[in-house]
């Protein structure tokens, strides 16, 4: 798989950008790159990339995030050290853009060093289970939204569909009509699948490629919801 | 199977609204339930509903207040301190006796306090918040699946007894995503002769109205509304009950505590413990039977709380103060881990409360 220098990730609100962001750069950093990956989400007030920081760090990338990500400041402001992302051209760059065309507004300020760059990948990421992304043409819209707010066309598809917990192999299985029909409707090429790291072992040599994606425990889930496991609650 | 989709609890709501019949959101935005309006935002023009993003809450208040009188079913969304500000309209609306749907998504106070999840706002839930003799049912979800669930029965609730239902979240809820689907959803109707509807000059007029001129009349209108209060204390608590059957003690916990909490009673049953934990679903109506049925065999309870104590009061009150309860909470945005509730739960057992 082919690296471009800066990568961004932006999609519907709750697609998995972040968590595909965060596992990407832990990824590029094994295979020994400087990896610094970059909160640009002014959308989202909790379940951030800084929430990460922990593993990030372990792998040794480079974390820039919002000064007041997770706290009790409600303040869509980015750091100035964000900038270090398209200017400092020996770093591999992740861009972690906010959910939908009101979370890509952030990103148009960058555009037109990434565009002179020309050395990037701008990937969506689509979850055809998310209520407003049902439908290949619904997240064509959500596509061409983010296009125009932030100024920068996508160049490649990521499949991340899941149901959270639920998640099957065939749950992937069955998105794959949806990210074929969007990929011919927007013209761009599927990058890659990405399912938890126990459901992509189970696609293999059933589904190519997918990347295994390493997910946060969270506070909240119950024993039942650990992979694999259906839930009792709700 | 059915259609399973990955949805935030903030989505859940709306969508469940939607699925509920509700065409007409009025809301002003607020962290941590901005997704509610968003999804209204989105949805409501493509089915020919009303989204409307009033200029302040008071005002969207006062339009829920005024679609409910005219007998559409309506809600608005906000977080603590939005709520603070619709209390006079939710308070015009129950002496009215119409039917609203009301969100809570909680945030830590008091005053503009953060935007991390809290439950501090139970008082202002269950015991008025707006001014007046008055109650709201309020429902407490604590998954995803829930939001939408007791979002449709809030509705029906609703329609049912003439009050407000409110949804009382917290931010966790709102923002965490799991599977859900809507194939339960029972969607019930209720005529609404009372409704102004125009009178197409064959009835008489109708008159939704909170303002009486005459003490008297105002003390029947409290009267009736409150034998109406006490039918819905009598039918419609809700509770979930886990590992009581023969629990020597009881964690009460409700919403996202609850989760937390059934980690920690799981945790402390692998211990040898007896523990058990009740999980009031209708905050108002209280379970209270549930509550003194576990009085007579627990030795003791442990309220799980993001407060600094708001459930316990009436944990103790239906409970007769029979047996002591102790308090494990986190506030201000803060959440208990299952370790500081299993912690509190060996200190029940070694009777050090």
């Amino acid at each position: 798989m082919e690296h471009k220098r800066l990568t961004l990730f932006a999609g519907h609100y709750g697609s998995g950008k972040t968590n595909i962001a965060v596992n990407y750069a832990i990824a590029l950093a094994k295979e020994g790159k400087q990896v610094c990956i970059g909160d640009l989400d002014i959308v989202n007030p909790y379940f951030r990339t800084a929430d990460s920081a922990k593993e990030l760090e372990k792998a040794g990338v480079t974390l820039i995030s919002p000064q007041f990500a997770n706290s009790n400041v409600d303040l869509p402001a980015l750091p100035a050290e964000a900038y270090r992302l398209v200017e400092d051209k020996t770093i591999y760059g992740i861009m972690d853009i906010g959910g939908d065309d009101r979370g890509a507004y952030a990103l148009g300020r960058y555009v037109p060093a990434i565009k002179e760059e020309g050395n990037y990948r701008m990937v969506f990421v689509a979850n055809c289970y998310r209520p407003l992304t049902r439908t290949p043409e619904d997240a064509l819209e959500v596509m061409r939204e983010i296009e125009a707010a932030c100024g920068l066309a996508f160049t490649d598809i990521v499949g991340n569909s899941n149901l959270g917990p639920e998640t099957t192999p065939q749950t992937v299985l069955d998105s794959v009509d949806f990210m074929e029909k969007l990929s011919s409707l927007s013209g761009l090429p599927v990058f890659a699948y990405t399912a938890e790291s126990s459901v992509a072992k189970q696609l293999a040599g059933k589904l190519d490629p997918v990347i295994p994606l390493q997910l946060q425990e969270k506070y909240f889930d119950l024993p039942s919801q650990k992979p694999g496991n259906r839930p009792l609650w709700g | 199977m059915a259609e399973r989709v990955l949805m935030k609890g903030n989505e859940a709501i709306a969508e469940a609204a939607i699925r509920a019949g509700c065409r007409h959101y009025f809301g002003y935005p607020i962290t941590p339930q901005t997704e509610i309006a968003a999804y209204m935002a989105k949805k409501m023009p493509k089915i020919g509903g009303v989204f409307l993003q009033a200029e302040s809450e008071i005002a969207s208040i006062n339009m829920v207040y005024g679609a409910a009188a005219a007998g559409v079913r309506v809600m608005t969304s906000s977080s603590s301190p939005g709520v603070s500000l619709k209390a006079e309209g939710l308070s015009y609306i129950a002496g009215s006796d119409v039917p609203a749907l009301v969100v809570n998504v909680q945030r830590g106070g008091p005053g503009l306090g953060g935007i991390q999840p809290s439950q501090s706002d139970y008082f202002q839930a269950t015991k008025g918040g707006g001014h007046g003799d008055y109650r709201m049912i309020v429902l407490a979800p604590a998954s995803v699946q829930e939001m939408a669930s007791l979002t449709i029965k809030g509705f029906n609730l609703a329609d049912k007894y003439l009050m407000t239902s409110m949804i009382l979240a917290d931010g966790t809820i709102g923002q965490m995503m799991e599977p859900i689907s809507f194939e339960d959803a029972e969607i019930e109707t209720y005529e609404k002769p009372w409704a102004l509807t125009g009178t197409n000059c064959e009835r008489e007029h109708n008159v939704v109205n909170s303002l009486y001129l005459k003490p008297d009349e105002l003390e029947v209108k409290n009267f009736e509304r409150y034998e109406r209060y006490k039918i819905v204390e009598e039918n419609e608590p809700m509770w979930e009950e886990y590992m009581m059957e023969d629990a020597e003690y009881c964690v009460v916990a409700f919403g996202i505590a609850s989760r937390v909490a059934k980690n920690a009673v799981a945790a402390a049953r692998a211990e040898g413990i007896k523990v058990g934990l009740i999980r009031p679903i209708t905050l108002w109506p209280f379970p209270k039977k549930a509550l003194l049925a576990a009085a007579e065999k627990v030795k003791s309870f442990i309220c799980v709380e993001l407060s600094m104590g708001q459930m316990i009061e009436d944990v103790k009150l239906y409970t007769q103060c029979k047996r002591p309860v102790s308090l494990c909470n986190r506030c201000g945005g803060m959440i208990p881990s299952p370790n500081e509730v299993l912690e509190a739960i060996r200190k029940a057992q070694k009777g050090e409360c």
